[in-house]
């Protein structure tokens, strides 16, 4: 559908490594990296999204996480919550 | 007194003896007269001086410290304890009655067992009895005594018959019990099944108890609707569909639900990728401005394009009214030979690799404008002739409502719509103008675009004679049009001939007022947004005119060197306007600033032959977006000195507002009247 067309468009940016559609536990179900990549990032992250929502919310419980950066050396991970999924896509930094 | 009397006795005594000076002890008492003649009283009392005076107790009642008042005066001098006892009290004739049975022993104990009263008792206390009276110790006599006592008083009131007394048996004890059947016990136990039990854990975070109030909230909202709509049957089965709706939407793919998320993440890449470009959007003013004395600039931001409008040209630009960073793109082909298809694209700035939402029609959209209420309805007019509204809320490809040839469209491409405001029944509706000279209203009832004819476009003086003595007037086809800000019924028309007529509503025939602008085919007219007197044309004959409407002749005329695709007046000054012409420049006046000249004349696109067809500015954003004929559309930022507001004078403040553009607009018109008036 839709989605699946943003999510190709997205894959094929310039710079673009992988992206990753988790649910709401914690179990991925779209991904375009290997399977053992993708079950690290998607446990680790859905943590630190979870606990990053749960900082902006205590702050001021009508504000809410829109989405998370996390710039590293080699990259960029990039992730936007949603009620239901997150999503994650991989970027390489730019240098 | 006494001592003062005294020491005079002896005194006197002495007189003879000695001298009659009086010697005086040196500490007597100094007194006077009157003091030595008062008199002391002295009282004896029966007061102990040793009691204390002010003994405190503690009253509970009153939960205070109390004075006690009478204190105890009694001072014992010696107490001694003695040992004599009265000869009636119990002590005493236990005594006596031990002297007595000590003194006559066996007589005594034959007249008690003789007299003993109590016959029917054990034979025991008898027994110890007479053993006690055979002993005659005063040791078991006590004890018979005192159980005689016990048993009976009465007897030993007559103290000389010694009476033979019960005595209970305090050696050989001897208890009865009985001890029932006790019933034998047995366990019954019952046991059910275990309740199923789970382990519930959660945090208490601020944000989840404002989650709570905040469903219990809606969840009132909602029985309180549900009230209220109970007897309309008609919304009853709207909340039934939408009821249905939920469930679908509960049952779809799971990856469905990411659709939020992905758009989220596809614009934080594209803002990655074009970091730079929007970076200089928001905070990038040119600095050399200042240097440049009264030009500006304009900085190519960003460049929307997709590969499915590449060959059609943009015909038609709009920023959307409410979301200030979403623009419409219509895409189709000026060239008459060449027809194809047409597109409709939204663009949102924050994702420009991609539009937000795609239509494609079968005919080229040559115009196209969005609602300023109802920011989703966008209607467009096409090559072939036909209107139609897209609603962007329903994401369907196709039109909502479209006209067709039995609805009455137009037999020529429509150069123009405009959303009116909406008429008394509350419906949407909408002009458009077109080559084949009307110029139709529709009104969108209930589903259906119903139009009426307003205006046939006339050229005046070429009324033919034709067949059958018919009169034939030739269609003026018009091009483009534009509604006064502030006067409804009143609007200009531009024709392909060159004539801009000034038309009203109200009056299908006769127009207003006509101005011969043009040599060629007038291409737009605007109104200024803030000079309700002011108008602006421009034409493929190079030229851009400014006018008032109530003289005939132009303001000003700008020549371009080239056909002039569109104009724009900027939004935030009365005095600023952009013309973009087919050699691909764009071209920035500002009247207030530079009266003959552009202050700004940039190419912007990049190959030459590139011809741009539209420009539009943003009503927020010092931004303008230009549309080639390549179908790609630039996004340009304003530099400051195309910008600039009216210099505030020392100590004055900066009046800001639709009376100062005004202000600004009518001092430069009235020069030029004044030079026209001259010459």
């Amino acid at each position: 559908a839709e989605v699946e067309e943003t999510l190709k468009r997205i894959q094929s940016h310039k710079g673009v490594i992988g992206t990753m559609v988790v649910n709401a536990e914690g179990i991925p179900i779209r991904t375009t990296l290997d399977n053992s990549t993708t079950v690290q990032y998607a446990g680790l992250l859905h943590q630190l999204t979870m606990k990053a929502r749960s900082t902006v919310r205590d702050i001021d419980p009508q504000n809410d996480l829109t989405f998370l950066r996390i710039r590293s050396k080699k990259h960029e991970i990039m992730v936007a919550p949603g009620n239901v999924a997150f999503h994650l896509v991989f970027k390489a930094s730019s240098p | 007194q006494d001592e003062d009397s005294g020491t005079e006795v002896g005194e006197g005594a002495d007189e003879w003896a000695q001298s009659k000076a009086t010697v005086r002890p040196p500490d007597q008492l100094e007194l006077t007269d009157a003091e030595l003649k008062e008199e002391f009283t002295r009282i004896l009392t029966a007061n102990n001086p040793h009691a204390p005076q002010n003994i405190v107790r503690y009253s509970f009642k009153e939960g205070t410290y109390k004075f006690i008042g009478v204190v105890n005066q009694l001072a014992v001098h010696f107490s001694q304890v003695g040992n004599l006892i009265p000869k009636d009290s119990d002590e005493g004739r236990r005594q006596h009655y031990r002297d007595e049975l000590a003194a006559g022993s066996q007589e005594s104990a034959k007249v008690v067992i003789s007299e003993t009263e109590i016959l029917e008792e054990e034979e025991e206390p008898k027994e110890s009895e007479a053993e006690a009276e055979t002993e005659a110790g005063s040791q078991t006599d006590m004890p018979a005594a005192e159980a005689a006592e016990k048993v009976n008083e009465e007897e030993l009131m007559t103290p000389k018959q010694p009476k033979e007394q019960k005595l209970t048996n305090q050696f050989n004890f001897s208890e009865r019990a009985s001890q029932t059947i006790n019933n034998p016990l047995r366990d019954r136990e019952c046991q059910m099944e275990p309740p199923p039990r789970t382990n519930f854990s959660a945090t208490a975070n601020q944000w989840e108890i404002y989650d709570a109030y905040v469903e219990e909230l809606e969840k009132q909202e909602k029985t309180k609707e549900k009230e209220k709509t109970k007897t309309p049957v008609a919304k009853k089965m709207g909340k039934m569909a939408m009821r249905k709706m939920a469930s679908m939407e509960s049952q779809s793919d799971d990856i469905t639900k990411v659709t939020q998320a992905a758009k989220i993440v596809e614009r934080m890449v594209n803002q990655n990728t074009f970091d730079d470009v929007a970076q200089d959007f928001k905070y990038y003013e040119d600095a050399a401005d200042e240097y440049r004395d009264q030009e500006g600039t304009l900085l190519p931001l960003w460049k929307f394009q997709n590969d499915k409008a590449k060959r059609l040209a943009v015909t038609a630009l709009c920023w959307n009214p409410k979301y200030n960073d979403l623009f419409a793109v219509g895409h189709g082909s000026y060239d008459f030979m060449k027809q194809s298809r047409g597109m409709l694209l939204l663009y949102s700035m924050k994702n420009p690799s991609f539009p937000e939402y795609v239509f494609s029609s079968e005919s080229g959209i040559m115009c196209l404008d969005m609602h300023v209420d109802h920011p989703y309805l966008v209607v467009v007019g096409h090559y072939d002739g036909n209107v139609a509204i897209y609603n962007l809320k329903k994401p369907h490809s196709q039109p909502a409502f479209r006209s067709s040839a039995k609805s009455g469209k137009h037999t020529d491409p429509v150069w123009q719509v405009k959303w009116q405001k909406d008429d008394m029944d509350n419906n949407l509706n909408f002009f458009s103008v077109s080559s084949d000279g009307r110029i139709v209203s529709w009104t969108l009832l209930k589903s259906e675009l119903v139009h009426t004819d307003v205006i046939k476009l006339k050229v005046e003086g070429s009324t033919t004679d034709g067949l059958d003595g018919l009169q034939l007037h030739t269609v003026g086809c018009g091009t483009a049009f534009d509604f006064h800000k502030e006067i409804d019924y009143m609007f200009l028309v531009g024709t392909e001939e060159g004539k801009i007529y000034k038309c009203s509503k109200s009056y299908s025939s006769k127009f207003l007022d006509t101005y011969d602008a043009h040599n060629m085919a007038v291409d737009a007219v605007s109104w200024n947004p803030y000079h309700t007197k002011v108008f602006m044309s421009c034409s493929s004959d190079w030229t851009v005119k400014i006018w008032d409407h109530t003289i005939k002749t132009p303001m000003f005329i700008y020549d371009l060197n080239s056909a002039v695709g569109d104009v724009a007046w900027a939004p935030y000054s009365s005095t600023v306007f952009a013309a973009v012409t087919t050699n691909g420049k764009t071209h920035v006046f500002d009247l207030s600033i530079n009266k003959y000249e552009a202050i700004c004349n940039q190419p912007v696109v990049a190959k030459k032959k590139n011809k741009i067809t539209h420009v539009q500015f943003n009503p927020i954003h010092p931004i303008i977006i230009v549309g080639d004929d390549r179908g790609h559309v630039t996004c340009l930022k304003l530099s400051p000195n195309l910008r600039k507001m009216p210099k505030e004078k020392k100590g004055q403040e900066v009046q800001k507002g639709p009376a100062v553009e005004i202000a600004k607009l009518d001092k430069l018109l009235n020069l030029v009247r004044e030079v026209k008036t001259k010459t």
